[in-house]
């Protein structure tokens, strides 16, 4: 069976602010497979970026991990020193950001950023890394490498640049790629384009990869599994088929009905979800999505707790829970008789 | 293209040219062609989507459509008056006929400025509402974009994207205008908000009698907001057709690819895409097909004889 490359148990960071604590993220379980592709939904201040930084070990101050357990192939990331962390970041985790156009150096040709990578990570000598380098951009899909190993950052595009960015991530071989918004900045066709290069991931290499994103189109046609963040937890987990057919939480059921209809009556109105997302400063005690929901009740007001509806398919959400205790008491009173 | 009396905004061979470079005696030694001869028109009352990918001109038409740029060549008709040749004075009643809303709601808002500062300074400029009037006419706006009376004092930053770009549209309509130019509204917004806020434009849109251009990159947003549709590519409109019909039965080359990057939110569907290599529309080079309409309101700019 599938081997469990990442588990994340009750992961916290907060931000220390001027009028409190920033609680971004607040207690979230997940694990990743080897060679699976997982989608983090969400939107902004939903926590998914910071729970990507976590792992990475790149929480800065005011920032800080207060609690909760990373393991990585069975050992305990927590608790690495720099010097470990340096080693492990770019060579079995690996990152690629959203902008593209910020994350190269700019005075730096493209080959020594890629061959940076290899020779630090690998050993190669640097003409082995050269054509390490140049083979690494063909793979992404980049004419004529050796000719653009020379080039500087300004020379590619939005789209080639990004490209650059997964060779770079992807020059280790890495056992888990984060991919943090990786075509929110890029035009749609190029978008397609990057996209492909993940599908292409998935089947060709055991790399497992974390995409974050906040657009489920991404998410329908890259990923195995979805986890949905809000108010900086997981609201529901399952595969792509649980979460696009048998979506449970209101909040994922809110977010696809946002999206506008294919198809005919393409002029039907929208449904929106109303309000905003809360304060995570001062976060609710209850459920977050309480305050939008429109099934929310008097028992949203305490936190739910975790409910499995198949096997994989969690979802944070009384509804859920009630459902359960409704069909439980069904088949109780069925056996009494 | 018929119906002329309905028409609001005409644009007619509409060009932009930037300067990229110049050399001792000031002359332009490269000229970067950001509109390169664009023709359509918006009817009254209707909302016309352009869309494309970045650096295709499609911002560029809409600041032209505001007088923000002056324009290399051709001609804007704002309900059948030429806006080219206008100096700042008469074109001022125009400037509130014409109003706009931007992508970047962090930005498009001075920081320093309260909300009732700032939805009724565009009032002050134009002398609407005088005296007590304007704070009253600022509530209903408020109400009407779906905000508190008690924000009325607060600061940009105490508002999230979606209020902000809330905000903005209040600021827009506080002028009463006909024609609204939206760059982008909703692109900086999460999916949840982004319903809200289109839902709340076409709700405006019917009270008001509101005429929009609407330029986004998000293909099926578009779709879902447009009556009519115009695709650019390379500073170059290369078809335009009512919505449904573009989307249904796409014929340039160009908006057959576009339209197979939209991405399914269906798992099972996964979508053919088309590769955009090799493709024949570049920028400045020669002249393009011009756009013929090859059925009732589909228009588009290909020859298909090859």
């Amino acid at each position: 069976m599938t081997q469990r490359l990442l588990t994340v148990d009750n992961l916290k960071v907060s931000f220390a602010a001027r009028e409190g604590e920033n609680q971004a993220v607040r207690g979230v379980s997940f694990h990743i497979d080897a060679g699976e592709t997982l989608g983090i939904v969400g939107e902004s201040g939903s926590g998914k970026s910071v729970t990507a930084k976590a792992i990475m070990s790149l929480i800065a101050p005011p920032g800080r991990i207060t609690s909760g357990e990373i393991t990585l192939g069975g050992t305990s990331l927590t608790g690495l020193s720099e010097k470990e962390w340096r080693r492990l970041r770019g060579n079995r985790i690996a990152m690629v950001f959203q902008d593209p156009m910020t994350s190269l150096n700019p005075v730096k040709t493209i080959g020594q950023q890629l061959t940076e990578v290899i020779r630090r990570h690998r050993g190669l000598k640097k003409d082995a890394a050269y054509a390490e380098a140049a083979e690494l951009l063909r793979q992404v899909g980049i004419r004529d490498p050796e000719q653009r190993l020379k080039q500087y950052p300004h020379e590619f595009s939005g789209g080639m640049r990004q490209r650059v960015m997964i060779a770079m991530a992807l020059s280790c071989k890495p056992e888990l790629l984060l991919a943090d918004e990786p075509t929110t900045a890029l035009d749609a066709t190029i978008q397609a384009q990057i996209l492909d290069l993940f599908k292409d991931l998935k089947a060709n290499t055991q790399t497992a990869v974390a995409l974050i994103t906040h657009d489920l189109g991404v998410v329908a046609q890259v990923c195995t599994r979805v986890i949905v963040m809000y108010g900086g937890l997981i609201m529901e987990e399952g595969t792509v088929e649980d979460i696009f057919y048998r979506p449970q939480h209101p909040y994922t059921i809110g977010l696809l009905r946002s999206l506008p209809k294919r198809g005919g009556g393409s002029r039907e109105r929208l449904v929106p979800i109303e309000g905003t997302p809360p304060d995570l400063l001062n976060p609710p005690p209850g459920c977050p999505f309480m305050e939008r929901c429109p099934h929310a009740h008097a028992r949203c007001a305490s936190l739910p707790p975790v409910t499995e509806l198949a096997p994989g398919h969690r979802t944070m959400c009384w509804l859920a829970v009630e459902q359960q205790e409704k069909a439980a008491a069904g088949s109780e009173g069925g056996n009494a008789e | 293209m018929s119906d002329t009396n309905n028409v609001l905004v005409e644009v007619e061979n509409l060009k932009k040219h930037f300067s990229k470079g110049k050399d001792m005696r000031g002359r332009d030694t490269s000229l970067l062609k950001a509109v390169d001869g664009v023709s359509f028109q918006i009817r009254k009352g209707e909302t016309f989507g352009l869309v494309g990918e970045s650096g295709s001109g499609k911002s560029t038409v809409g600041r032209c459509l505001l007088r923000l740029y002056d324009y290399t060549d051709g001609e804007v008709r704002f309900a059948g008056q030429p806006l080219g040749g206008l100096g700042e004075k008469q074109l001022k009643p125009f400037r509130r006929r014409i109003q706009s809303i931007f992508q970047d709601p962090y930005s498009s808002l001075n920081p320093s400025l309260n909300v009732l500062e700032l939805i009724s300074e565009p009032m002050k400029i134009h002398g609407l509402h005088r005296g007590s009037e304007r704070k009253e006419a600022v509530l209903e706006l408020l109400t009407k974009v779906g905000l508190k009376p008690e924000h009325l004092y607060r600061y940009p930053h105490e508002f999230s994207g979606g209020q902000r770009q809330r905000i903005s549209i209040a600021r827009a309509l506080s002028v009463r205008p006909e024609f609204v130019v939206c760059d982008e509204p909703i692109s900086a917004l999460d999916v949840s908000i982004q319903a809200q806020v289109v839902n709340m434009l076409e709700d405006l849109q019917a009270e008001f009698g509101l005429t929009y251009l609407f330029i986004a990159h998000d293909l099926s947003m578009v779709r879902h907001i447009s009556d009519r549709i115009g695709v650019m590519y390379g500073g170059r409109l290369v078809e335009v057709a009512e919505s449904d019909e573009l989307y249904d039965n796409p014929l340039h080359p160009y908006t057959k690819a576009l339209l197979s990057s939209i991405l399914e939110t269906d798992p099972r569907k996964a979508g053919e895409r088309i590769a955009l290599d090799g493709f024949s529309v570049s920028r400045g080079e020669g002249e393009a097909a011009p756009l013929r309409e090859v059925s009732p309101g589909h228009y588009v700019a290909y020859d298909f004889t090859e």
